[in-house]
């Protein structure tokens, strides 16, 4: 079996789909003859030809509005946004119209997108290249959310989403594509060696609305997602607390069965995401954990989050939830 | 430790220099344009500029370049005399202009009647597109029924002109069991995909770029079929505007996107949308052809629209259209024009009725009478008047519900994920649902609804 990175597994999965289906496009700012600033989709419009993997110009709103009406006229596109940061100018299009096509006309209209977007931090990316903004799109009903922590993962849930009939918004953590971050900036880890960078060369779909338990547990429930999977994981090896750390990998819809069985058998919980704390989708987490599990719990609900602050340029790993910070809250929890 | 002051910058000495004193400047004010006619004022517009004939109508694979002209002046079919002349006369009919007719007629009837029912606490809200008939009727009408359309929610004779029955757009308005939407959206908001008429949104323009992305799936299936939009002179300021001429320029679709310039956005003059002189000769800078057209002249608007259809089934790419109409009726039922514009602004308007005007060519050769007219208006009002009692008889919003309150979990999703389920089990756990009115569902899917 190959290894890839994530940026190789997600260019797979859109090879993949530009080979089985017809109706498949991609296209967004430097995606075609460049292949994406970050190579995501290099050598595809050689490939498959400047028809099905083009350049746009350089207008978010304009990107998902046409997807938009290509996606109700019997296409598949994936559109990128470069940044999850600029998707704001297709906000309207997205939570108005994407979102709202199929209810409004009474399931006459709809629009498969597929809309690809890298985000988070821990590439010293500042303000602007480094956000996390699934709560606005798990806010809006109508969307699913999708965010893999890993390449094997990220092929198989992004064909997922370009088959599902589904608007999807696809995160990928930019700070996992070249490979896991154990959260301490001075050391790279590549892919290779990793079991979820082995990653078939055809066709499989990671199912939507399935959470994994990546490290089954006894004492504690973590529940995150994206690049923090990889943090809480070196936090929880780093304390040796027997954690059961579950990968959310789809937002919307949500597993929340395999949260469920979790807490009811650890009583303690803690949610982790790099999204500033209030509001972010781990205040819907909590609130759910505490609604289903309440007579199992033994502590306090905990978060560990970005800070309600922007996301800082120079003081970027005090802002990213830490191993520190996230083997604190363990400690803070069990102790209750 | 280096000394802080070096970190503190300083200006450069050009920059640090007395400015020159300005020559013959100008009043430094801020200009806020404003309305030509306020309550109280007696309107006065300036005739429409060029005549029938003024303008010539190029090949439809023309260069851009030619049609600059088309982009400031104004395509006109019909003149004063109201006698057809000049090289955009369209090749249609009698029996298609009377059809034309008609649809404008009715259109009308359907609006007025819309309006009365309202003001009787019938119907929750209309928008009316009285004076905008042609625009809308000769708008559609040159479009194939395989073409996709993309309308605003001023434009019921578009509907009409595309086969949706009189009873569906009422249903809709109503939100009852006749909606094929489902009573989810407020009323106007329609969607006909039996026709190709794209579901309608509030967000004004959205369509506008939908319908280029639309247009370009056309041209990546290789499919001989146009895309047309329709804004407002209001929605042409939105961002949306510009994504869809920069992305019809860029890609070059087959589309057909228009700004119907009825002058009004609920109280926003279009001055205040525009500091240009029209809006067509925006298509310049986008290297598309700019038509501006007697909104009110129905042979001008079928021949421009048929042009720039052909243009873009050739392989021309987009056309931008500039309807210039007169939106005579208020915004809204929720609007009270007379706050802000003169009353009779209307009957000042130069392009005047575009009813009147097709009924007086038609009758001008020979192919209508005042005698015909009365009774086609006749008939249309019973039309109207009965489709809407029979319409309210599936129900309406003011009524009661139509559809079970769980039909709004229907449609979120392609299925009803867990968290809805969940949800919808609360609702139902609450006090028992009212019943549904009607038992007879017209567009119930059963296999689609949400409850089970």
């Amino acid at each position: 079996m190959p290894t890839m990175n994530m940026i190789q597994a997600i260019r797979s999965g859109l090879e993949v789909m530009l080979e089985r289906d017809a109706t498949v496009c991609v296209f967004g700012e430097d995606v075609g003859y460049f292949g994406g600033v970050f190579r995501a989709t290099q050598g595809l419009q050689q490939r498959f030809g400047p028809q099905r993997v083009f350049d746009t110009p350089l207008a978010e709103g304009g990107i998902v509005a046409v997807a938009i009406g290509m996606g109700m006229n019997g296409l598949r596109p994936v559109p990128e946004i470069q940044f999850s940061d600029y998707m704001y100018p297709g906000f309207d299009q997205i939570t108005n119209e994407l979102a709202k096509l199929r209810y409004r006309s009474g399931g006459e209209w709809t629009a498969p997108l597929t809309i690809r977007a890298p985000s988070g931090g821990g590439i010293r990316g500042g303000l602007y290249h480094s956000q996390s903004p699934e709560a606005y799109y798990t806010h809006t009903p109508g969307l699913c959310v999708v965010m893999p922590s890993n390449p094997y993962d990220a092929k198989g849930l992004l064909i997922s989403s370009i088959e599902s009939d589904d608007p999807v918004i696809f995160f990928e953590p930019k700070r996992l594509y070249h490979g896991p971050f154990l959260g301490d900036p001075e050391h790279m880890l590549p892919w290779r060696g990793q079991p979820e960078a082995e990653v078939p060369a055809g066709y499989y779909r990671t199912p939507l609305g399935q959470a994994a338990v990546v490290r089954p547990g006894e004492e504690v429930t973590i529940v995150t997602w994206g690049t923090m999977v990889h943090v809480a994981a070196a936090a929880v090896q780093e304390t040796g607390v027997d954690a059961e750390l579950i990968d959310l990998r789809t937002l919307v819809p949500l597993d929340l069965a395999t949260i469920v069985a979790s807490v009811e058998k650890t009583g303690r919980c803690i949610v982790v995401h790099e999204a500033p704390r209030t509001c972010g989708f781990g205040a819907e987490v909590v609130a759910l954990v505490q609604q289903h599990c309440f007579y199992s719990l033994e502590a306090p609900l905990l978060r560990v989050t970005g800070w309600d602050t922007p996301f800082p340029h120079a003081q970027e790993w005090q802002y990213m939830p830490s191993r520190e910070r996230i083997a604190s809250a363990m400690r803070t929890s069990l102790a209750a | 430790m280096e000394d802080s002051s070096s970190l503190v910058g300083k200006a450069h000495p050009f920059a640090a220099m007395e400015p020159e004193p300005l020559r013959d400047p100008l009043p430094l004010v801020l200009h806020v344009p404003t309305a030509p006619h306020r309550p109280g004022d007696t309107p006065c517009f300036a005739p429409l500029p060029n005549q029938p004939g003024d303008l010539p109508r190029p090949d439809t694979l023309a260069p851009f370049g030619e049609l600059r002209e088309h982009a400031v002046g104004l395509i006109r079919v019909l003149g004063d005399d109201g006698t057809a002349a000049g090289p955009w006369q369209p090749q249609l009919t009698p029996s298609q202009l009377r059809s034309g007719l008609e649809m404008m007629l009715r259109a009308r009837h359907l609006d007025a009647r819309m309006i009365a029912m309202q003001r009787q606490g019938r119907l929750s809200f209309y928008v009316s597109g009285n004076g905008e008939e042609a625009a809308a009727v000769a708008g559609a009408m040159p479009f194939a029924q395989h073409d996709l359309l993309f309308p605003s929610y001023r434009q019921a004779g578009l509907l009409l002109v595309r086969g949706m029955p009189l009873l569906t757009i009422m249903g809709q308005t109503l939100g009852n069991k006749c909606d094929n939407t489902h009573g989810r959206q407020m009323p106007m908001h329609y969607s006909w995909r039996a026709g190709n008429v794209v579901s309608i949104s509030s967000p004004v323009g959205t369509q506008f770029p939908q319908a280029v992305g639309a247009a370009m799936a056309f041209a990546y299936r290789g499919e001989r079929r146009v895309a047309g939009a329709w804004i407002g002179d209001g929605t042409a300021a939105q961002g949306d505007f510009h994504y869809a001429l920069n992305f019809a320029s860029v890609f070059r679709p087959p589309c057909v996107l228009h700004v119907v310039d009825n002058q009004w956005a609920i109280s926003t003059h279009r001055s205040l949308s525009t500091g240009g002189a029209t809006l067509a000769a925006r298509a310049d800078a986008y290297s598309v052809p700019g038509l501006r057209v007697d909104g009110n002249d129905f042979l001008a608007v079928y021949a421009a629209e048929a042009w720039a259809i052909e243009r873009a089934r050739r392989g021309g790419g987009t056309t931008l259209i500039e309807l210039v109409t007169y939106r005579r009726d208020a915004h809204s039922t929720s609007d009270d024009p007379t706050q802000y514009r003169a009353a009779d602004e209307f009957e000042h308007w130069p392009g005047g009725d575009p009813i009147e005007r097709l009924k007086r060519y038609l009758i001008q050769i020979g192919q209508w009478t005042e005698d015909a007219h009365r009774e086609l208006r006749s008939a249309l009002e019973h039309e109207v008047a009965a489709t809407f009692e029979r319409a309210e008889a599936f129900g309406s919003v003011a009524h009661g519900l139509a559809y079970p309150p769980e039909a709004m979990f229907g449609d979120v999703y392609v299925e009803l994920p867990a968290h809805l389920r969940q949800q919808l089990n609360e609702l139902k756990s609450e006090a028992a649902p009212p019943e549904a009115k009607c038992s007879i569902l017209p567009f119930e899917d059963q296999n689609r609804r949400a409850a089970g």
